[in-house]
């Protein structure tokens, strides 16, 4: 009788699709949710969503 | 003075849209009349909130009577079932027939005669398209507040289980081939993964997505590119790298064939098939019309005239049949007026889309996974407002409808919850211009580069908060709504 396959670590690692996806740095994840870095980024999302919309309420590029 | 008749068939984002603004442009010259089976008003994007049980059902819905009482606005609560847009024998008046979903009128047939019509009835959730799919099978969902709200509560009985130390998988994701709105099955799962975290038992949790995508992050759309890092970047590189940092799996390129107690079965684009175990499971279902049907002056049924199969109406596309490569933008619609009709339009997720975004493909034995083409909130709403905008013009006088909002013009600005907390939580914003690519006007990627963005962090779930209240502000007509934008 054969039991469950034993994967060797490598293989272990390679099984996961998360093995192929690029990972965040943990200074990129600290910025994420950093405050100060947060409150500059809320006013520059802001004025680039007001800009999508604007330019499609005027329907042009 | 001659006051014009408009029915809006729907009060979802472009329905309620197109009549609230209406309304104030024309305020006595016009008399709206909203139909809708629900006595509330949803705000849809937000029951992703209610299905981790963050949210009550109360905190997404409010009732649209009092509403439209204090704004001049009829309200019929009922479900459009036919059209006759050109009247019934002798009398040219067109009208539609509504079946009343008040309790106690027993599905009684009235007529409502209209002088414009606005179809912005939404989706059929077509559940019935995969067995076993949906509420009243196997799985569950989030796409009304209801579903949403018995999902949260199998979601808290998993969680108490796995306190007391039991394993549980979860699976998300689309439940048919065909579907569209990956962005909610995204959102749902990252957010119910940020509440396994927050409630302590993550470890004792398999999260897995399943999706009709050919990557991660096409969302209906063939993904977009973003530039960032120095690089232009497609959206499956961001959406994997999502997934794999808080530890999700995925199975993408697959049309669920069939949903059991507690295992999802599915064909692959290859042509594999596969099976899946869980112990919940929130998969969308496909989207199709409503069903609606049309008569002409004989009572002899125009359906096909007006409704694409798909059961969404036909209006100012190009609908010919052409293959992926002959895709255009200028096939969009603009003006969104029927193509049978002058003085009918179709609003929001109703209107037919001339066919998909993302490029088609096929399993061996011919099984089509492409996702449907997405209709998100804030073109349903802008295509309301430029549909109410050409009623006002042709009530006017103007013979033809002179405003245009084609997809392949505008662009979207997207906020997608990654988990809510004022502090910890995370969304991606992610804006693109157009939505639908033009790859004559922007030959690299079909979309202006400039205007394609990406980013997440917590200023995101700010603006999502921030976006909440505003939407419902604005829905509730209160003062200044019409300010707020789309
Ligand atoms: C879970 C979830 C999350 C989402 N999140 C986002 C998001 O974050 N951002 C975003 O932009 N979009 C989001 N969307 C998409 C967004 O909700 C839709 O684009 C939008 O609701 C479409 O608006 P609509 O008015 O066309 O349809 P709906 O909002 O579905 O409204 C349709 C209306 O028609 C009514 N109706 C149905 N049948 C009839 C009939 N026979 N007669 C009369 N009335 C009828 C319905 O009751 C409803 O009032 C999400 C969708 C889901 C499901």
């Amino acid at each position: 009788m054969t039991g469950p396959k034993v994967y060797s670590p490598v293989e272990k690692a390679q099984l996961r699709s998360a093995y192929y996806a690029t990972r965040p740095t943990g200074f990129t994840r600290y910025l994420r949710t950093s405050l100060p870095w947060q409150v500059i980024r809320f006013v520059l999302l802001n004025l680039k969503m007001i800009r999508i919309i604007g330019m499609s309420h005027r329907g042009k590029r | 003075m001659v006051v014009t008749r408009v029915v809006v068939l729907g009060a979802g984002v472009a329905g309620h849209t197109a009549a609230s603004f209406l309304k104030k442009w024309l305020g006595s010259k016009v008399e709206v009349t909203v139909v809708s089976p629900k006595p509330d008003y949803n705000w849809i994007p937000s029951n992703i909130w209610v299905g981790v049980g963050l949210l009550q059902p109360s905190q997404v819905l409010f009732p649209l009577a009092p509403v439209y009482a204090r704004n001049g606005i009829a309200f019929q609560q009922g479900k459009a079932v036919a059209i006759h847009p050109e009247g019934e024998g002798e009398n040219g008046q067109p009208f539609v027939v509504v079946e009343s979903t008040l309790g106690g009128e027993g599905g009684k047939l009235s007529r409502l005669p209209y002088d414009f019509m606005i179809n912005a009835t939404g989706p059929k959730l077509a559940f019935e398209a995969t067995p076993g799919l949906g509420p009243g099978g196997n799985s569950l969902s989030v796409c009304t507040a209801d579903h949403a709200f018995d999902t949260a509560r199998v979601f808290d009985d998993l969680v108490q289980r796995m306190k007391r130390g039991e394993r549980k998988r979860f699976l998300v994701g689309t439940g048919h081939g065909l579907c569209t709105c990956q962005g909610a099955a995204f959102e749902y799962i990252v957010n119910l993964e940020f509440e396994l975290r927050a409630r302590g038992v993550r470890d004792k949790a398999e999260i897995v997505y399943l999706s009709n995508e050919y990557e991660l992050g096409d969302f209906g759309m063939d993904g977009i590119h973003i530039r960032r890092g120095g690089y232009i970047t497609p959206s499956k590189i961001f959406t994997e790298s999502l997934f794999a940092e808080r530890g999700l799996d995925w199975i993408t390129r697959a049309h669920v064939t069939g949903v059991e107690p507690g295992k999802a079965v599915y064909e692959s684009l290859d042509g594999s098939e596969g099976e899946i175990a869980f112990d919940m499971a929130m998969l969308l279902p496909p989207f199709r019309g409503v069903g609606l049907k049309a008569f002409d002056r004989a009572g002899g049924e125009i359906t096909e005239r007006l409704f694409a199969a798909s059961g969404f109406m036909k209006v100012d596309a190009d609908y010919t049949a052409k293959p992926y490569e002959s895709w255009r933008a200028a096939d969009w619609p603009r003006t969104y007026q029927s193509s049978a009709y002058r003085n009918l339009f179709a609003a929001g997720i109703a209107f037919a889309p001339p066919h998909p975004v993302s490029k088609p493909r096929q399993t061996p034995k011919g099984t089509p996974i492409t996702p449907a083409p997405p209709r998100t909130g804030m073109p349903s709403a802008m295509i309301g407002k430029t549909v109410a905008q050409n009623i006002v013009d042709m009530i006017g006088g103007s013979a033809e409808p002179t405003h245009t909002a084609s997809m392949a013009e505008m662009g979207a600005a997207c906020v997608a919850s990654a988990g809510a907390n004022p502090f910890t939580g995370t969304a991606a914003s992610i804006t693109v211009f157009p939505i639908v690519p033009d790859f004559e006007t922007y030959p690299d990627y079909g979309r202006d580069i400039r205007h394609t963005f990406g980013e997440i962090g917590l200023a995101g779930h700010w603006i999502k908060i921030i976006l909440h209240h505003l939407f419902l502000h604005k829905a509730r007509m209160r003062p200044f709504w019409s300010l707020i934008p789309e």
